[in-house]
C-alpha cells in the first residue's frame, strides 16, 4: 500500500497483537535497542532514501523516549510515521499502567497525529498519515493504536483515494510572482543563491545546478542544503552562518539580492537579523507559507515546491533571453570579487603536529572521494564534517540541523545502511554524542551493518568547551569528559570491530582498514582536545562579524 | 493591534487543543476565544481574539492555517463586520438599587434572568464599548460575579465566511 519495506521497532505489552501480526511478515524489522533510536533510524533511512520512514513501539515510556527522534524529525522537516502503542481505549485518562497521553505530547513536535479509536478508521487514517508526511512541507506523522483496537477486526478496505478539505499544499508557484522574480534577478549585480532542505526534499538539486550554472549565480547552503549542489563546483561558496566560510557569509552581506530556496532564515544560519544583508532584497521560494518573513523581511515571496518553482524559472528563462543579455557582464565584478573571498579565505586550521580533527574529515573525503553517506552527531564534529566534507550529492549527509540532537548520528547511519546496504555509511562522532546513543552497537552487530563510526575524541564536549574558551574565560564547567570509556574495548564488547589513532601518520591506513572491513566498527581518533571550528559568528553578532583561526 | 479572528475547524476531538497549543507555543495571545458547531455539524467555527502587530498576526494566520484540522482562517480586519458578546452579572440587590437595576436593564436591552432576594442576575448583550459602559454604571451598585463569553463575529452584507470551495487537486493522495 505504502511499500513500506522495513521498520524500527521495540516491543512491549501494548505492541503484542501487531508483533504477533508481523510474525510471519516479510517486512524487515530492525529492533533497536531504545526506541529513541526507532526513530533517528527511520529518519536516517528516509534522509538517505526519500522514502517515508516507519516505527514502531510499545505504550508509555516507549511512546515518551520517542519525542526526541520525533522533534528532531519536526526541525529538519523529515517524512516519518510513528505508530506508538496505546493502553485500551477504556483505559485512556485512567493513568493505566504505561499510559501516557503521547498525541498531547507530541502535538507540537509533530505535523499532525492520531489516536485511532476504532479498528474502521485505521486503513483511512494510516492513508492519511503516509500521504501528511510526505506531502507539502514534509514531516513526521505519529499514530497512537490502542490495545482493543490493535485486537479488533474489520474487512480491510485501504483506500485508494483520500481527501483532506483542510489540507492542500502549495506545489505550482504563482506566474506572475516568478516572472517578478526572475525581473528582479535580471537587474541584480550581486545575486546570491542561498538554499536549504527544501531543495534535498523536494528533489531539486539537478534544477538548482542548471540555474545557477546558467547565470553563473554563487551558491551557498545551510547545514541541511549540504548536497543539494555539489561540494566541489567552482560557484559553490560552502556553507553560510555561524560557522559558515569567509566567503559565503560576506556573499550574503554584500549581495543586492538574496536568492532563498527551500530554506527557513534559521538564527545559525543568518547571524544578527537587522544586519543580515542589509544591502540586499530578498526572494524567498519555499512550500511552506509560515516561513516566508517569519524571521527576515521578504521582498518576493513564492510559495511552491522547490523543484517545480525552479523548472518553471529555466523555462522563464529560456523564454526572457532578452532580460538576460547584460547579466553575466554586470556580474562580472561580483563573481571576481566572490571569488577573492574564496581564494584568499578557505577554510583553513592550524597545522602543529598535533592530530587534528578537521584533517581526519579531510582525509574521509580524499579516502572515499566523497562517496559515502555522512551522518553525524552534534557539535564540533557535525561543523567539522559539515565544512572539510565535500558533499557531492543530496541525500549524503544526515545531522540534525534544526534541533542539534546529540545522539542522532549513530541511529541515523544505522537507518541508512538498512536503506543501502552496500553503501558506505560513517557517522562522524564525538566522544560525548556517541555516548547518547551507543546501545546501538548491538543493534548494528545484530542486523550486520557495516556503519563505521569515526569518532572525534576530544575527551571534551568540545562546542560548548569553545564557548567557555571564548566567553567564559576557559572555566570548563561540565564540559571536561575525563571518565570516557575505551572505546575499542567498548566496540569489542559489542562484537563490533574497533580501531584507535593517536597519530597523524596512521590517519589513512586504519581508515582505510575500517573502511573494508566488513563490520560494524568504531575508529577512536585522539584529536587535539582544545581544537575550535572557525570561522565563528558570535551568538547574536551579524555575519561580517567571524572570528577566523 | 487586536484583531478578530474566525478559524473554521474540523469538529473532531483534540482540534482545540491544538489550536491553544499553537498559540501558548509559539508566545501567541489570546484574549477570548468562542467555539462552537455551526450550520454543518462537521466543522467548528472558532472565534479568536488576538493581539500583536503585522508581523506577528501574519504568523499567527499562517500557522494557523498549517494546522492540517484547520479548514479556513480568517481576518475580520479585511472586511465589515458586526461582532457582539455576552455577559452574565450578578447584582447585589436591595430595596433602594432594584428599581434602578431594572432601569439600567431597559436602557441596555438586557434582561433579567434569575431573581433571589439579595441578588439580580442579568444578561446582556453588545459590543465590547456598551458591555464597557453598562459595567460602568452598575459597578457602585455591587458586581458580586461577572461571566461574559468574549465577542463572535460575522460579515457584514451578503459576504459569508465558509470553507473554500473544495478543489480536487493537491489534497489528493495518489494510489
Amino acid at each position: 500500500m505504502e511499500g513500506v519495506d522495513t521498520i524500527f521497532c521495540y516491543p512491549g505489552g501494548a505492541t503484542l497483537n501487531i508483533t504477533d501480526a508481523l510474525y510471519h511478515s516479510d517486512i524487515h524489522q530492525i529492533v533497536v535497542r531504545h526506541e529513541q533510536a526507532a526513530v533517528h533510524a527511520a529518519d536516517g533511512y528516509s534522509r538517505a532514501s526519500g522514502r517515508v520512514g516507519v516505527s514502531l513501539v510499545t505504550s508509555g515510556p516507549g511512546a515518551t523516549n520517542t519525542v526526541t527522534g520525533i522533534a528532531t524529525a519536526y526541525m529538519d522537516s523529515i517524512p516519518i510515521v510513528i505508530f506508538s502503542c496505546q493502553v485500551n481505549t477504556m483505559l485512556i485518562g485512567n493513568d493505566a499502567f504505561q499510559e501516557a497521553d503521547i498525541v498531547g505530547i507530541t502535538r507540537p513536535c509533530t505535523k499532525h497525529n492520531y489516536l485511532v479509536k476504532d479498528v474502521k478508521d485505521l486503513a483511512r487514517i494510516i492513508k492519511e498519515a503516509f500521504f501528511i508526511a510526505r506531502s507539502g512541507r514534509p514531516g513526521p506523522v505519529l499514530v497512537d493504536i490502542p490495545k482493543d483496537v490493535s485486537a479488533a477486526s474489520c474487512d480491510f478496505k485501504y483506500p485508494d483515494k483520500i481527501f483532506l478539505r483542510s489540507y492542500q499544499p502549495t506545489y505550482v508557484g504563482h506566474a506572475g510572482q516568478i516572472k517578478r522574480l526572475l525581473k528582479t534577478i535580471a537587474v541584480s549585480k550581486r545575486p546570491v543563491l542561498y538554499t536549504g532542505g527544501g531543495i534535498i526534499s523536494s528533489g531539486a538539486s539537478q534544477e538548482l545546478l542548471k540555474f545557477a550554472e546558467k547565470l553563473s549565480i554563487p551558491v551557498t547552503n545551510t547545514l541541511m542544503g549540504l548536497g543539494g549542489f555539489p561540494g566541489n563546483h567552482p560557484l559553490f561558496l560552502g556553507m553560510l552562518g555561524m560557522h559558515g566560510n569567509y566567503a559565503a557569509n560576506m556573499a550574503i552581506t554584500e549581495s543586492d539580492l538574496i536568492i532563498a530556496i527551500g530554506s527557513r532564515f534559521d538564527d545559525r544560519a543568518t547571524g544578527k537579523v537587522d544586519e543580515f544583508a542589509p544591502r540586499a532584497k530578498i526572494v524567498h521560494i519555499d512550500i511552506d507559507p509560515t516561513s516566508i518573513s517569519k524571521n527576515i523581511k521578504v521582498d518576493i515571496p513564492v510559495v511552491g515546491d522547490s523543484k517545480n518553482v525552479l523548472k518553471k524559472m529555466l523555462e522563464m528563462l529560456d523564454d526572457n533571453k532578452e532580460d538576460f543579455e547584460n547579466f553575466q557582464q554586470n556580474i562580472t565584478d561580483w563573481v571576481q570579487t566572490v571569488n577573492h573571498w574564496k581564494n584568499n579565505y578557505p577554510l583553513t586550521y592550524t597545522k602543529n603536529g598535533t592530530l587534528k580533527p578537521q584533517y581526519v574529515i579531510e582525509r574521509i573525503y580524499e579516502l572515499t572521494k566523497g562517496n559515502a553517506i555522512i551522518s553525524t552527531e552534534v557539535g564540533q564534529n557535525q561543523m567539522w564534517a559539515a565544512q572539510f566534507f565535500k558533499f557531492l550529492k543530496p541525500r549524503t549527509i544526515l545531522t540534525s540541523g534544526g534541533l542539534g540532537t546529540m545522539g542522532y548520528g549513530f541511529p541515523a547511519s544505522i537507518g541508512a545502511q538498512v536503506a543501502f546496504p552496500k553503501s558506505l555509511v560513517i557517522d562522524i562522532a564525538g566522544d560525548g554524542s556517541i555516548q547518547m546513543n551507543i546501545q546501538e552497537l548491538a543493534t548494528a552487530v545484530q542486523y550486520n551493518l557495516p556503519v563505521k563510526i569515526v569518532i572525534l575524541n576530544n575527551r571534551f564536549l568540545g562546542m560548548v568547551r569553545q564557548w567557555q574558551e571564548l566567553f567564559y574565560e576557559k572555566r570548563y564547567t561540565w564540559t571536561h569528559m575525563n571518565h570516557a570509556p575505551d572505546f575499542v574495548k567498548l566496540a569489542e564488547a559489542y562484537g563490533a570491530a574497533g580501531y584507535r589513532i593517536t597519530e597523524e601518520k596512521d590517519v589513512d591506513d586504519v581508515l582505510h582498514e575500517a573502511f573494508n572491513n566488513n563490520k560494524t566498527t568504531i575508529v577512536d581518533v585522539h584529536v587535539n582536545p582544545e581544537e575550535c571550528v572557525y570561522p565563528m559568528v558570535p551568538a547574536g553578532a551579524p555575519l561580517k562579524d567571524m572570528l577566523l583561526v | 493591534m487586536r484583531h478578530i479572528i474566525s478559524v473554521l475547524v474540523e469538529n473532531e476531538f483534540g482540534v482545540l487543543s491544538r489550536i491553544a497549543g499553537l498559540f501558548s507555543g509559539r508566545g501567541f495571545n489570546i484574549e477570548s476565544l468562542c467555539v462552537a458547531e455551526g450550520i454543518d455539524p462537521t466543522i467548528s467555527t472558532m472565534t479568536i481574539v488576538t493581539t500583536g502587530n503585522e508581523a506577528i498576526l501574519e504568523q499567527i494566520l499562517k500557522q494557523l492555517n498549517k494546522l492540517i484540522n484547520v479548514i479556513k482562517v480568517t481576518d475580520f480586519k479585511e472586511m465589515d463586520y458586526v461582532s457582539r458578546e455576552m455577559i452574565l452579572v450578578k447584582l447585589h440587590t436591595d430595596e433602594k438599587t432594584r428599581a434602578e437595576i431594572l432601569r439600567m436593564a431597559e436602557i441596555f436591552r438586557g434582561k433579567i434572568i434569575d431573581v433571589s432576594p439579595k441578588t439580580y442576575t442579568l444578561l446582556v448583550t453588545g459590543d465590547e464599548e456598551k458591555l464597557k459602559a453598562f459595567l460602568a454604571l452598575v459597578k457602585p451598585i455591587g458586581i458580586k460575579e461577572l461571566v461574559r463569553t468574549g465577542p463572535i463575529a460575522i460579515a457584514r452584507g451578503e459576504k459569508t465566511i465558509k470553507p473554500k470551495e473544495i478543489q480536487n487537486k493537491g489534497g489528493e493522495a495518489d494510489g
